[in-house]
């Protein structure tokens, strides 16, 4: 390190983290957008839309050391702010869909951007009226108030039908997000989070998570910074939810509970939830593991003979990969560090 | 009055269901430090396992046609077996794990379970009809009460009570506790960790299969999501309880369970379907209040 002043290559070495993961997002896009398959492109993108929202979970559950299982419904109030702001590509279904919006936009259909605006705000906003009280508390107590706040979000949103239209669906959202569309939105979430992570305030966080008392000591206010990280991660997986409804063009209440929880969880703690590089290795990790049990599901020829594994193999496959990961790397695949620059010392 | 006091046997007897459950969960984390998420999949697997061998989309017993005694003993032991086997298999290696990938790999365990019932079984309710004679109601001056429900507090109290004789005047119940105070001492001092920890999954396996008995008479429906619903009150209920307390777990359990069916209750009609949220406000209240839950643990109180 002492003859860095000579080197050209510190500020990229500085910077690897993100631009090697952008690259690497980069080189999913091309790839998917030079193959020209349709089955292709919609996995990746619903793949680099989970970055977004993993990536948004581990900027507060990575730097503040709290399992949150609460994220989920951030993505939901994300979600529904973007279906409420851009709904509908036929406007005259609006209104019957969701009686109970205020006149304005009712009778709106805003662009994309505009939802994605919205679903940061509302989700940040949430985040910020609940983590007052929320962040006070500390470990598991957290993580179970969070858990709760799961619960009466997915609760409140699948019974007020007038502007969720309840356990049925909002369809007609406009459908705009391509592969390109979420590599860029996926690249967006690493760098926020890598400059978080690097700033003064991620690296205050991350002291008092190793050590809280220590920490305070010496003049942090974790409680604050908790709240912080906690509203920046509610924005970004709100953003997260605005590209799911985006993509699909259909909103179900369902699509926001313990399932995608689960996933997302499994996922950030199967690639390290540590580290940054660990949520987006995690991510596409499962990804190719659920793509390829699905394929063997399907089924699969192997020298000639078609292996076909029985249906429902997916989920099982991916709690017993989880569990052996959890078993012999239990701080994850990137062992909860950075990726390092790969051309020598 | 009347209807306040059935309203209060409904509200004590899910309180019960929700204090054993809260109480098998309890268990486990007063000694690992495990919350086991896979707890509900227990509670299923026990359900399940009165339709054991058949497949079929209609429910046809095996099990479930034994009469009471060889019926709850066959159904506890499938649970026991089950519980034993995912310490065996997986959180024996665990056992230096923070509890936050504990409870992740509790989940991923329960998460198997359900795929694999959902493989086998379909996810189509099954409809099972065990013991439904105990749905009778009797009537007790002007109140008419569900048999069921005073069996559920009965059985509950019973159960209570045998556990506070065992945890109290046995050895291996004097072990447990032990080693939910300090489990480095009780190490020390000769207590074998493995035994009692297996001790610990049989008892809160027991209770998983009692709870799932109770649960699928009330209900008479099986589906690979039964156990979840009950997992997640029982789960908030350890914790409002005081986690790691066993007192605390069984006032937790009936908290939960009381507040809902009163909210059930007395919600009016038009907010009654946002009942879930107001519980959860509740906890979060219960948990903002008293961090450290009703019953607080001094061994769990963090220390400088």
């Amino acid at each position: 390190m002492t003859n860095t002043k000579a080197d050209p290559t510190v500020t990229v070495r500085a910077f690897w983290p993100p631009i090697g993961l952008s690259l690497l997002i980069l080189a999913i896009a091309v790839v998917t957008y030079a193959s020209g398959q349709d089955g292709l492109a919609e996995t990746i993108t619903e793949m680099l839309i989970r970055v977004v929202v993993v990536v948004g979970m581990y900027v507060f559950i990575g730097n503040s050391g709290i399992l949150s299982f609460g994220h989920i419904g951030f993505m939901a109030v994300g979600a529904y702010a973007s279906a409420w702001l851009t709904c509908c590509t036929l406007p005259m279904l609006k209104p019957l869909y969701l009686p109970g919006l205020p006149e304005y936009l009712q009778s709106t259909s805003q662009p994309f951007l505009v939802g994605v605006a919205g679903g940061a705000v509302l989700p940040a906003l949430t985040a910020l009226v609940v983590g007052i009280p929320l962040m006070r508390l500390k470990g598991i107590n957290a993580s179970i108030a969070t858990f709760a706040l799961l619960a009466i979000i997915y609760t409140v949103y699948g019974n007020w039908d007038s502007v969720t239209a309840g356990t049925s669906s909002i369809a007609n959202i406009p459908v705009v997000v391509s592969p390109w569309v979420a590599a860029i939105f996926s690249m967006a979430a690493i760098w926020i989070a890598f400059v978080y992570q690097t700033s003064k305030y991620g690296l205050m966080l991350r002291a008092s998570r190793d050590d809280e008392v220590a920490a305070t000591a010496s003049g942090v206010a974790p409680v604050r910074l908790k709240l912080g990280a906690f509203v920046l991660s509610a924005a970004m997986v709100g953003v997260g939810g605005v590209l799911h409804a985006n993509f699909l063009g259909i909103l179900t209440v369902d699509a926001f509970y313990l399932t995608v929880t689960f996933l997302t969880l499994a996922m950030l703690i199967i690639g390290g939830v540590g580290s940054l590089s660990g949520a987006v290795i995690g991510v596409l990790f499962v990804t190719l593991i659920v793509e390829v049990l699905r394929g063997f599901e399907s089924g699969v020829m192997v020298g000639g003979a078609v292996v076909q594994l029985p249906g429902g193999l997916q989920e099982v496959g991916l709690g017993v990969i989880m569990i052996l990961i959890l078993v012999l790397r239990p701080s994850g695949l990137t062992r909860s560090r950075e990726i390092s620059w790969p051309f020598g010392k | 009055m009347i209807a306040f006091l059935q309203n209060l046997v409904d509200a004590v007897s899910l309180g019960s269901l929700y204090a054993l459950a809260a109480l098998g969960i309890g268990l486990l984390f007063g000694i690992l430090r495990l919350i086991n998420f896979a707890h509900g999949d227990f509670i299923t697997v026990g359900a399940y396992a009165l339709i054991v061998p058949s497949t079929d989309a209609v429910a046809r017993m095996f099990v479930g046609d034994f009469n009471v005694v060889a019926l709850t003993l066959t159904v506890v032991a499938v649970v026991v077996v089950l519980a034993l086997a995912s310490d065996r298999i997986l959180f024996r290696h665990l056992r230096r794990a923070n509890p936050a990938s504990l409870m992740i790999a509790s989940f991923s365990f329960g998460y198997v379970i359900q795929n694999l019932l959902l493989m086998i079984y379909g996810g189509r309710p099954k409809a099972v009809g065990l013991w439904s004679q105990l749905n009778a109601t009797i009537e007790i001056g002007a109140l008419r009460v569900p048999l069921l429900q005073l069996i559920i507090i009965g059985v509950t109290l019973l159960l209570l009570l045998g556990l506070t004789l065992f945890m109290n005047y046995t050895r291996y119940g004097i072990q447990m506790r032990a080693a939910s105070e300090d489990f480095v001492m009780a190490r020390y001092l000769g207590i074998r960790a493995d035994f009692v920890i297996g001790i610990a999954f049989a008892i809160s396996g027991s209770l998983a299969a009692l709870v799932s008995l109770l649960f699928v008479t009330q209900t008479g429906v099986l589906s690979p999501q039964l156990g979840m619903s009950v997992m997640i009150f029982a789960f908030v209920a350890t914790v409002i309880g005081g986690m790691g307390s066993l007192i605390g777990a069984v006032i937790g359990g009936f908290v939960v369970g009381i507040v809902s069916a009163m909210l059930q209750a007395y919600l009016p009609a038009d907010i009654r379907p946002f009942r879930d949220a107001f519980v959860f406000i509740i906890v979060i209240l219960i948990l903002l209040v008293r961090p450290s839950g009703i019953v607080r643990v001094k061994a769990l109180t963090e220390r400088v």
